[in-house]
């Protein structure tokens, strides 16, 4: 008998998928009860996740198609976090744009329930299916808005170009199975060999389907357009979600079915991190929506985490891990701030919109500011620290390029974060905004914001939780 | 366990700051503000003069260390002085309290954040002074951007921003290679902690790349010609209490780096790196003593001069030789003292007639007659006059490059004729000739605030010019052990 305790949170939070389908169809009005009963059983599913599984070192199940083990535990519980704080700090603007729903908190759960699945997969098909169920709750987010052509055109090209990639992915799976006669991950990992130059296409096809997911240069065009049009607080859950899950998954692909191949894909993910990061800093120079810049700083940042599974050692997948954790945050933090930009129920996006906002607002732009240090990676800021463990791991391998690149690059981006701060600091200020928020919003925002500017006083802390993940 | 006092002064200031945070701003009243910023970097000074008294001066190892586990197997918070970094932390609690009470006239709105900005700033300055470890040395010492790239930006003048935004990237851009540095040096020896990287030292084979990566960092904060071209930017546009503490602290930084860790890591990529150093400090100490003598603008002016006297600086630290290094040291520590001064003194008058043209005044000397002599005795003192503490500085520096090169010497002695003849022509400029501006008749000498700030400069630039034991005795035995340190480096490769 299989010790169902350790996917005891899927199969909770399944259940609770079910239970709110239910409840909405037979009772009305029913979206408040709904949005809470959904954010109490996040929290619960955080808390077995964490009772059951955090100590566990690795287990598999299944037939070992599912494996829990300390990165998925990990992974799962900031994907939990992530998915909670967004749902807790949507409920003023979702109201505000009057589509106030029940399917909005089951759709995030229904896709928080595929990237854990994703997180924990050992298999190929269980891989797909949590991929699957995730990439389409997350298209019917995007068009959440569907009254607004902005939100509908950026869901349809999310579907039309992740379908596509998807394909890739499959094809490239496809062609795995055909080399190795398996599906599970660590008999792929033994069959495999490099002498196979057939097999490298399927690497390629995974990889690019992968890359897709993150929004890796040059698969990120769909990236801006999405995040642009879809709701503020989708596209928050847009840029951090996901993002761990399917670095996870990436990890996970790199360092147990191709451990072997790393001659083969090392060049490919060199690539990626660098055009990302790269891409991400110039791009953003001449960009006017915060949320269409926040889409090319995330590509690079995902160059940066990038970098860090470049190095095929344990010290670069913790440190990639540290970095998407950090991140994590500093976006939270961002879209609170984005978020409370709000002047008669109606949000402002463009990056205008905060001139002068030191004067109106000075906790709220003293706030923004740190964090946009923080992004661009300055000391004693926690996105400086994120940088740093990238870099050293980087260094050790001795691939300087790469680490120069990415620090040039990282000047080029602290332009565009500079020209934010410039804009709120320096520049005459507009109209006031609303200051009556949301409490959780401003929780949220309060909360990221000190662990950012004091993540300092304790770096050990997260060094230590990240350490336990030994892939290789 | 010892009273950790270096912390205590690095961590003073950003409560002081804290609590101002927690202050409300009243419209047309700081002087309460302005009290509790005054009195935090006042207690700050004198817990460094007291940190002068009990510091030991016959022996060169570090004093008051503090090293604690900050990320665990990795990297240790550790701080100590020893002769060298010790007078630059007493100039930087010596120049804040001056810069607070000299913001009374230039700063005009959001003046609460205008001192926190400066007590945050003077935290992490004193940090890159007293840090053992070269990644809370990187810490500090880029942490410095974030409060001087606001302190330009909100408060500086017409063209604030491209300054800013070139300060800012400039000094990024310079800085990111110092970090691929450092990390690599972790890599290579195992260690960030300068006090084990002196004793283990580190292999020469990467000794040249390292050193180009600490210099690149250096060389832009320095600033040596030709990546100078931020500093006149950011001291035209920054109000006068930012150029002060630019000039006076925040290009010492760079020199101190210099010393610390561009000589002491890498013995043998400083011998090899010498002729570079010296060509672009000659070429400093000329061209921009001649760019000097051709502004218009005072702030400028200084600030072009101040690039000439770090390319002085610069000069006497590769010398090698004993007195080079103390003068470079003493050269520091003076055009700290004389440039915040003369950034006060044009920001005297800029606060009376808002024009920083040299051709807008002229003849003030019979308008006001305090504050003429006082400007003249720190134009005197910028170029080197004897009885001045510059003249010591670059004494002991020409004396240490005659020693090592003459060619550079005689070149570099001829910058010091240009030095007093832009300093002079300025001073006739400004001071001397007829009155021709109506509007500065009205003009009003030093108030008395003002009248201490410049005294209270005015002070220790005489007292060392006739008595600079102190500072010597203070920094002698370091700079000698620093010298046998990298002698001994040397030979054995």
């Amino acid at each position: 008998m299989e010790n169902l305790n350790l996917i005891l949170p899927e199969i909770f939070i399944s259940l609770s998928i079910m239970f709110l389908l239910i409840l909405g169809v037979f009772k009305n009005d029913s979206s408040k009860i709904t949005f809470n009963l959904s954010l109490f059983a996040i929290l619960i599913t955080t808390i077995i996740t964490f009772n059951e599984t955090f100590s566990v070192t690795r287990e598999t199940l299944f037939n070992e198609s599912v494996v829990i083990d300390s990165m998925s535990s990990l992974m799962k519980i900031i994907t939990l976090i992530g998915g909670f704080l967004v749902l807790v700090i949507s409920s003023t603007y979702l109201k505000t744009l009057k589509i106030y729903n029940i399917e909005y908190p089951v759709l995030i759960l229904s896709s928080i329930l595929g990237m854990m699945v994703m997180i924990s997969s050992n298999d190929l098909i269980v891989f797909y299916m949590g991929l699957e169920l995730q990439s389409l709750a997350l298209y019917v987010l995007a068009t959440y808005n569907r009254d607004q052509l902005k939100s509908s055109e950026a869901g349809l090209k999310y579907f039309v170009l992740s379908a596509l990639s998807s394909g890739l992915l499959l094809y490239g799976c496809s062609l795995v199975y055909g080399f190795s006669g398996s599906t599970n991950f660590d008999i792929i990992s033994n069959q495999l060999n490099s002498e196979e130059y057939v097999l490298t296409f399927g690497i390629v096809f995974i990889l690019v389907g992968l890359a897709f997911k993150i929004s890796a240069v040059p698969f990120h065009m769909w990236a801006p357009d999405v995040y642009e049009g879809s709701p503020t607080t989708v596209t928050l859950f847009f840029t951090i979600v996901p993002k761990v899950a399917a670095l996870t998954v990436f990890i996970r692909f790199l360092y147990v079915p191709f451990l072997n191949l790393i001659d083969q894909w090392q060049m490919i993910i060199v690539f990626l991190s660098i055009a990302s990061m790269v891409f991400g800093a110039v791009a953003a120079i001449g960009q006017n929506n915060i949320k269409r810049l926040i889409a090319y700083s995330s590509i690079g940042h995902i160059g940066y985490t990038l970098a860090g599974l470049a190095t095929a050692s344990n010290e670069g997948i913790q440190s990639s891990i540290i970095y998407i954790s950090i991140y994590v945050v500093m976006n939270l933090a961002l879209f609170s701030c984005l978020l409370m930009l709000r002047r008669k129920d109606q949000y402002y996006e463009n990056i205008d919109d905060l001139s002068g906002l030191s004067k109106n607002h000075p906790l709220l732009s003293l706030c923004l500011m740190l964090i946009l240090f923080s992004l661009a990676g300055i000391p004693p800021l926690a996105g400086f620290f994120a940088k740093f463990y990238i870099f050293k791991a980087v260094l050790e391998q001795s691939m300087y390029f790469l680490a120069i690149i990415g620090l040039l690059s990282t000047v080029v981006a602290a332009f565009y974060y500079l020209r934010i701060i410039k804009i709120m600091y320096f520049d005459k200020e507009k109209d006031k905004y609303d200051t009556d928020h949301n409490l959780w919003l401003k929780f949220s925002l309060t909360v990221s914001t000190i662990l950012i500017l004091l993540y300092f006083i304790f770096p050990s802390q997260l060094v230590e939780v990240v350490s336990r993940i030994n892939i290789i | 366990m010892n009273f950790p006092i270096l912390s205590s002064l690095i961590l003073l200031p950003t409560i002081g700051a804290l609590f101002l945070f927690f202050t409300k701003e009243k419209k047309g009243n700081n002087t309460t503000i302005k009290y509790v910023a005054l009195f935090t970097t006042v207690v700050n000074f004198l817990i460094s003069i007291y940190l002068w008294i009990a510091f030991d001066q016959s022996t060169s190892s570090f004093q008051f260390i503090e090293d604690r586990t900050w990320i665990k197997g990795f990297i240790n918070y550790k701080v100590g002085v020893d002769g060298i970094s010790i007078l630059f932390i007493i100039l930087t609690t010596f120049i804040t309290p001056l810069c607070i009470i000299s913001v009374n006239n230039s700063v005009k709105n959001r003046l609460r954040d205008f001192l926190i900005a400066i007590l945050i700033m003077e935290s992490f300055m004193i940090g890159v002074f007293s840090a053992l470890d070269l990644v809370v040395f990187y810490l500090f010492f880029e942490a410095g951007l974030i409060p001087m790239f606001l302190i330009i930006g909100i408060w500086g003048g017409a063209r604030r921003v491209y300054s800013a935004f070139k300060f800012f990237l400039y000094t990024l851009l310079g800085s990111v290679l110092m970090l691929v540095a450092i990390i690599s040096i972790y890599w290579i020896t195992g260690t960030t902690d300068v006090v084990q990287l002196y004793e283990i030292g580190i292999d020469v084979k990467y000794q040249n790349l390292l050193w180009l990566a600490f210099f690149s960092s250096f060389a832009v904060k320095t600033p040596m010609w030709p990546v100078h071209t931020w500093l006149p930017d950011a001291h035209v546009e920054a109000p006068t209490a930012g150029s002060v503490l630019l000039a006076a602290i925040l290009l010492k930084m760079a020199g101190y780096g210099f010393i610390r860790f561009s000589l002491g890591l890498f013995p043998v990529a400083s011998e090899v790196f010498t002729p570079l150093i010296y060509t672009l400090s000659v070429i400093a100490i000329i061209f921009t003593s001649l760019i000097a003598l051709m502004q218009e603008d005072m702030k400028k002016l200084i600030a072009y001069s101040s690039v000439a006297h770090m390319g002085f600086v610069t000069l006497g630290i590769f010398t090698l030789q004993q007195q080079g290094i103390e003068g470079s040291i003493i050269q520091m520590i003076s055009h700290g003292l004389v440039s915040a001064a003369l950034f006060l003194t044009v920001g005297v008058v800029y606060d009376r007639m808002h024009s920083r043209l040299i051709s807008t005044y002229g003849g003030l000397v019979s308008v006001i007659p305090k504050y003429s002599i006082l400007f003249m005795l720190f134009a005197l003192a910028s170029l080197g006059l004897p009885g001045t503490s510059g003249f010591i500085g670059e004494f002991l520096i020409l004396m240490g490059a005659f020693k090592d090169n003459f060619l550079v010497a005689v070149i570099a002695s001829i910058g010091v004729i240009l030095g007093a003849a832009y300093m002079l022509w300025l001073y006739k400029r400004v001071v001397f000739g007829k009155l021709l501006n109506e509007d500065l008749k009205k003009i009003l000498d030093l108030n008395r605030s003002e009248y201490f700030i410049l005294s209270c400069l005015a002070a220790p630039i005489l007292f060392f010019g006739f008595y600079p034991d102190p500072l010597i005795n203070t920094i002698e035995v370091s700079v000698t052990d620093l010298i046998n340190m990298h002698n001994t480096n040397i030979a054995s490769k």
